[in-house]
């Protein structure tokens, strides 16, 4: 018998309030948790996909849009740009390197991006098999692609129209995997790479239904590729030569043409700012949880108190001192917030881990809901910390306890 | 000696002084503090146990005196040397019989491989992992008895503590507490109106509030 198991044994006895306060403790420090690890994984991964790349051009609209379309693939293109502007572009003096992305067609949800191999080096991929295109109509699958359809080097697939599931499908040509992507935890993972004139054969046949198969003879594997006719691709990814580039290069591009530029970091910091309403509500939320499960604490400590009155005097008569009745209080109240703590923790992981399974294809699905990090410590410190608060009156009440007057009252 | 005290007064706030008698006791001798209700016998036996201060005069148990002793020290010489049973049994509910007896070993720094047996010898082996809540009033006042006794104190003292038993019972706890006591060779002292206990014990002295 010490006093940890004394504790111990007075949480066990009145296991309602003891498990509810837990509960209440650990939803608030939940809450907190998948806070801290959507903003750490989402943010370290906004980052390193926008690494790079320091302004995007499409066709005109919300930049934000453009941002979300062209560098993370999430929402719709605002639009084409015509590849002559494009070009026209890429010789200006400011630009370092510019790659060129062609959407407009998904397989199973996972969006088919026409581009060069430029795009690869940009995200430095690696591959677990084959290799890049060579052909048109050859596709490099991103790791997560490949493992949630299950494809692999040699096998073959159509397209469907549209960038989300659920149009219909191109029925002319079937694309070719000849690599597979190892897992980068970037937005590669998720996307279908292919070169640009891949994109626009499947489209062309769309437009002219009848003629004979019509498949590019060759394809470009780095820079835009050129073309008599005129063509369109989706948008244009941009790295400036200089931090001169950064001022003037934007407003050329918005004032100049019919296109827009947008920068990565700029519509990010935008996006966030308007996403922290939400964020710091859900947490004022957590912290009202927590500062109610502190209540209930304290409220559970005290009342039990008062019935355990004899019990302290008891203590006292057979030869505990008043600091260790202290201890004792103290310890229950650090004993139930550590278990809330890390019950809390637990069930922020878990409740990452289900929000991440729900999720077919996105940003989500990258996320690992396993990662533990160091300011994870802290959630269990703030949490002792709340018991140590709620303890503080019961615990100084039950070192003023008067073991004669408590005895005989009787 | 094992206990004497010597001008012994209380006072409760704003209320006349109590004066007691003094009282010295030898080990392995029983002694009676006999009293009407009211007379201050509870107090005396919590001046005795250190568990309040008297206003005058001094209790020396095994030569040592409970006024030198402040605090911690306090609690734990109580704790090793004394075994008090109380009016009622107040028994920890969240523990089992067992864990309640080993309670009064940790808080007193005492080791006591003895436990079983005690139980045994007050007829509560086999209650030994029962919950306390699940005890009879009879029994919970011998587990409180056994917890006095856990420690193998030098002193013991009860309160009133047949005040609730009818003759058989009180027979027996008597019996139970003059047989440990004189087991582990302590002194015990009982504080009682209960007429029936005199026969039992014979050494006695009465405490009268003036």
């Amino acid at each position: 018998m010490n006093l940890i198991k004394l504790s111990w044994k007075y949480l066990t006895f009145r296991p309602m309030s003891t498990g509810l306060n837990v509960l209440l403790l650990a939803l608030g420090l939940a809450i907190i948790t998948v806070l801290l690890l959507m903003q750490d994984q989402l943010e370290k991964k906004m980052n390193q996909d926008a690494a790079g790349i320091d302004l995007v051009v499409g066709a005109k609209g919300s930049p934000l849009q453009l941002i979300l379309s062209g560098v993370y693939h999430i929402d719709f293109p605002t639009g084409n740009i015509p590849l002559a502007e494009a070009q026209k572009l890429t010789r200006n003096r400011l630009v370092k390197q510019s790659i060129p992305l062609a959407l407009g067609d998904n397989y199973q949800g996972f969006r088919i991006v026409g581009t060069n191999l430029d795009y690869l080096e940009l995200y430095s991929t690696e591959f677990e098999s084959g290799d890049s295109w060579k052909e048109a109509f050859d596709v490099v699958l991103g790791a997560g692609v490949a493992k949630k359809i299950g494809l692999k080097v040699g096998d073959e697939f159509l397209g469907s129209h549209g960038i989300s599931e659920g149009s219909h499908d191109h029925d002319a040509n079937y694309f070719k995997v000849t690599g597979v992507l190892k897992p980068k935890g970037n937005v590669v993972d998720r996307l279908i790479l292919t070169s640009i004139e891949s994109v626009w054969a499947t489209h062309e046949e769309e437009e002219e239904e009848e003629s004979s198969s019509h498949v590019p003879s060759e394809i470009t594997l780095h820079g835009l590729p050129q073309s008599e006719e005129p063509k369109e691709i989706t948008t244009l990814l941009i790295q400036y030569r200089n931090p001169m580039a950064a001022i003037q290069l934007p407003r050329q591009v918005n004032a100049g043409t019919s296109m827009q530029a947008a920068s990565p970091s700029f519509e990010m910091s935008r996006l966030f700012e308007i996403l922290g309403v939400g964020i710091s509500l859900l947490r004022g939320l957590a912290f009202v949880l927590i500062g109610i499960s502190g209540l209930g604490i304290f409220i559970a400590l005290y009342n039990s108190l008062k019935e355990r009155k004899y019990d302290l005097a008891i203590l006292r008569a057979i030869g505990a001192a008043r600091f260790q009745l202290l201890q004792l209080i103290f310890l229950e109240g650090i004993m139930l917030t550590f278990i809330g703590a890390v019950l809390g923790i637990l069930l922020g992981h878990s409740f990452l881990a289900v929000l991440v399974s729900q999720q077919e294809s996105g940003v989500m699905v990258s996320l690992n809901p396993w990662i533990f990090l160091k300011s994870e410590l802290w959630i269990v410190i703030y949490a002792l910390t709340v018991g140590i608060l709620a303890s503080v009156i019961p615990a100084i009440a039950a070192y003023q306890t008067s073991i004669a007057k408590q005895l005989t009252k009787a | 000696m094992l206990l004497s005290t010597k001008n012994l007064s209380f006072s409760h706030p704003r209320q006349q002084a109590i004066h007691f008698p003094d009282i010295q006791l030898t080990s392995g001798e029983s002694l009676l503090i006999l009293g009407k209700s009211g007379s201050g016998k509870t107090t005396l036996l919590n001046l005795l146990g250190g568990l309040a201060q008297p206003a005058t005069g001094e209790i020396l148990i095994d030569k040592v005196s409970l006024s030198d002793l402040k605090g911690q020290k306090l609690d734990l010489f109580r704790g090793q040397h004394i075994g008090i049973v109380f009016q009622k049994p107040h028994l920890i509910t969240a523990l089992t019989v067992f864990e309640n007896l080993q309670l009064a070993n940790f808080f007193s720094k005492k080791k006591n491989d003895q436990l079983m047996q005690l139980l045994k010898d007050l007829g509560l082996a086999d209650k030994s992992k029962s919950s306390v809540l699940t005890l009879s009033e009879g029994e919970a006042q011998r587990v409180s008895i056994a917890r006095a006794l856990a420690n193998q104190p030098k002193l013991i003292l009860a309160d009133e503590p047949t005040s609730s038993l009818d003759d058989d019972a009180t027979q027996k706890v008597i019996d139970l507490l003059k047989e440990q006591a004189e087991k582990i060779g302590a002194g015990l002292i009982i504080v009682t109106h209960d007429q029936r206990v005199k026969n039992h014990i014979s050494n006695f002295i009465e405490v009268k509030s003036s």
